[in-house]
């Protein structure tokens, strides 16, 4: 199935595997950094409701 | 219906909502089928060998380097013009993106030429282009950091763009000026003689499409939360204030 | 606009640090890079138009957010903004004095450090033209670098990180007109292509760092 890349193997799986994890830091930070964010401003956003909620 | 209706917040994000269950998965699945197909269902180049296989990381990363750095410039003019918050923000979102292209394209030619060249690292024109882009995208990304007001950081990061895109293509042409004299003969593609045929060419394409699809869908995630992150900003300061 | 330039050029001369620092750090490079690859002398002939290309480069950044900071810092600024000469001319004369305080002594300096790198005669005189044509090139960018940088409490890395890359077609071009010109080889195509830089960035910047300069002034 794997394709006899020779003398050339640590080239190309370098370069798979580096632009991979590349990759994968790229877009696992934006994906957490969403998710926090996300948390970050329903909170604030529940806490002005309760704050304009309990002013009135 | 234009395309200024994005320019508001809430329609970009709920617009973004809708559309990224569709790009996400879809940028993945291109990407995964086009390299599978080149990895695994493709001959070896008669000339390079196996290390053929690598074009199919390298000119996409490198094109997306180049047209994530297009993409900044045109939403920096907007920003500038017209004000759109959203603009500048997806400028932000983007360089990352862009500097993360610009290493996959750094790594994956330098390893290329490894084998063609002997070295490591060799002060290609192509590569050494890239090398430049990247402390652009830095400085970039630098000066968002440092200055506290968010919109004069994108006045700023919106001036800094466009003299960078004047000075980037001047280095462009510096730099092929500069490498003339060394072998002209290990260039890092397919010779348009050579091997155009669709056996390469095809799969090329496919993952060329996946690496767009991957940056659009990171630029609307990046976005939204730039979009977030402010509107967090304003809510944390006015509970500072009462 | 001419008093402005007299202000500027008495303010670097007299503070101490503006004026001898370029040019000691310059002569610096010019002993450590020896000290640092060898004494062979034809290596250091062969780097010399390098080594002293990014040894001036390096000298003129030294000075750069002393442009505006000062008076940014003391409100000065603020005043030159709305005065009468427009922005880009504040701009342009600061960039002047600037050269004439940094570009223009490590111009004249250079001939000396060439001795010292083994650079060949034939190189000389067009390691002072090149320096002449190309450091109010990196005057005019680094004001541009400055203003940007301004409002910044500790901008001065970051002002590197941002005006290097875009000193590089300065650097490429300048460095090949002294090794061509070292070779006796033809400098036209470098030499027209470095003036071409400096005019045009002497030109454009200006609106661009005034614009800057507003920016930061809000």
């Amino acid at each position: 199935m794997m394709p006899d890349l020779g003398k050339y193997a640590v080239p190309v799986l370098g370069s798979y595997g580096a632009t991979l994890a590349i990759l994968a830091v790229l877009i696992g930070v934006s994906v957490w950094r969403h998710a926090r964010v996300k948390r970050a401003l329903t909170e604030a956003e529940a806490r002005r409701a309760r704050a304009e909620n309990g002013g009135k | 219906m234009s395309i200024w209706e994005y320019a508001n917040p809430k329609k970009f994000s709920e617009t973004a909502a809708r559309i990224l269950p569709v790009v996400a998965p879809l940028s993945a699945l291109t990407l995964l089928v086009g390299l599978i197909w080149g990895f695994f269902f493709t001959p070896d180049d008669y000339k390079q060998g196996a290390t053929v296989k690598i074009i199919y990381l390298h000119v996409p990363s490198a094109m997306m380097a180049i047209n994530a750095w297009g993409m900044m410039l045109v939403t920096s003019l907007v920003w500038l013009i017209r004000r759109h918050h959203v603009s500048a923000l997806a400028a932000r979102a983007a360089a990352p993106i862009g500097l993360a292209f610009t290493l996959i394209a750094l790594v994956t030619g330098a390893l290329w030429g490894q084998p063609m060249w002997g070295t490591w690292w060799a002060w290609d024109p192509r590569l050494t282009s890239f090398l430049i882009l990247a402390l652009f995208y830095l400085g970039y990304i630098a000066l968002w950091q440092a200055v506290e007001n968010p919109d004069t950081a994108a006045d700023l990061t919106s001036v800094l763009c466009i003299v960078g895109s004047v000075f980037a293509l001047l280095s462009r042409y510096a730099v092929n000026f500069w490498n003339q004299g060394l072998h002209q003969g290990a260039s890092l593609s397919l010779d348009k003689e050579e091997n155009v045929s669709d056996v390469f060419w095809l799969p090329l394409l496919v993952c060329i499409a996946g690496f767009i699809l991957l940056f659009v869908s990171l630029v609307l995630l990046r976005t939204v939360t730039e979009i977030r992150l402010r509107r967090l900003a304003v809510i944390e300061a006015r509970e500072r204030v009462e | 606009m001419i008093a402005l330039l007299v202000r500027d050029l008495r303010l670097a001369i007299r503070a101490g640090g503006g004026f001898g620092l370029g040019l000691a750090f310059f002569l610096l490079v010019a002993v450590l890079v020896p000290l640092g690859v060898g004494p062979e002398g034809g290596l250091l002939a062969k780097i010399a138009p390098g080594i002293l290309w990014v040894g001036a480069l390096l000298a003129c950044l030294l000075s750069l957010d002393r442009i505006f900071a000062l008076d940014f810092e003391d409100g000065s600024l603020d005043l030159l903004a709305t005065a009468p000469i427009p922005l880009e001319g504040v701009v342009a004369i600061k960039a002047l004095a600037h050269w004439l305080v940094t570009g223009l002594p490590l111009t004249l300096v250079a001939p000396l450090l060439g001795v010292l790198l083994n650079l060949p005669l034939t190189g000389h005189g067009w390691l002072v033209l090149s320096l002449f044509l190309g450091t109010p090139a990196l005057s005019v960018i680094g004001a541009f670098g400055a203003a940007l940088t301004v409002g910044l409490k500790r901008g001065g890395l970051l002002l590197s990180l941002l005006v290097l890359p875009l000193y590089v077609p300065t650097l490429i071009f300048g460095a090949e007109v002294v090794k061509r010109g070292a070779a006796g080889l033809s400098v036209e195509a470098p030499l027209l292509l470095m003036s071409a830089i400096t005019l045009g960035s002497a030109a454009a910047l200006p609106f661009a760092a005034a614009a800057a300069l507003r920016i930061n002034l809000r």
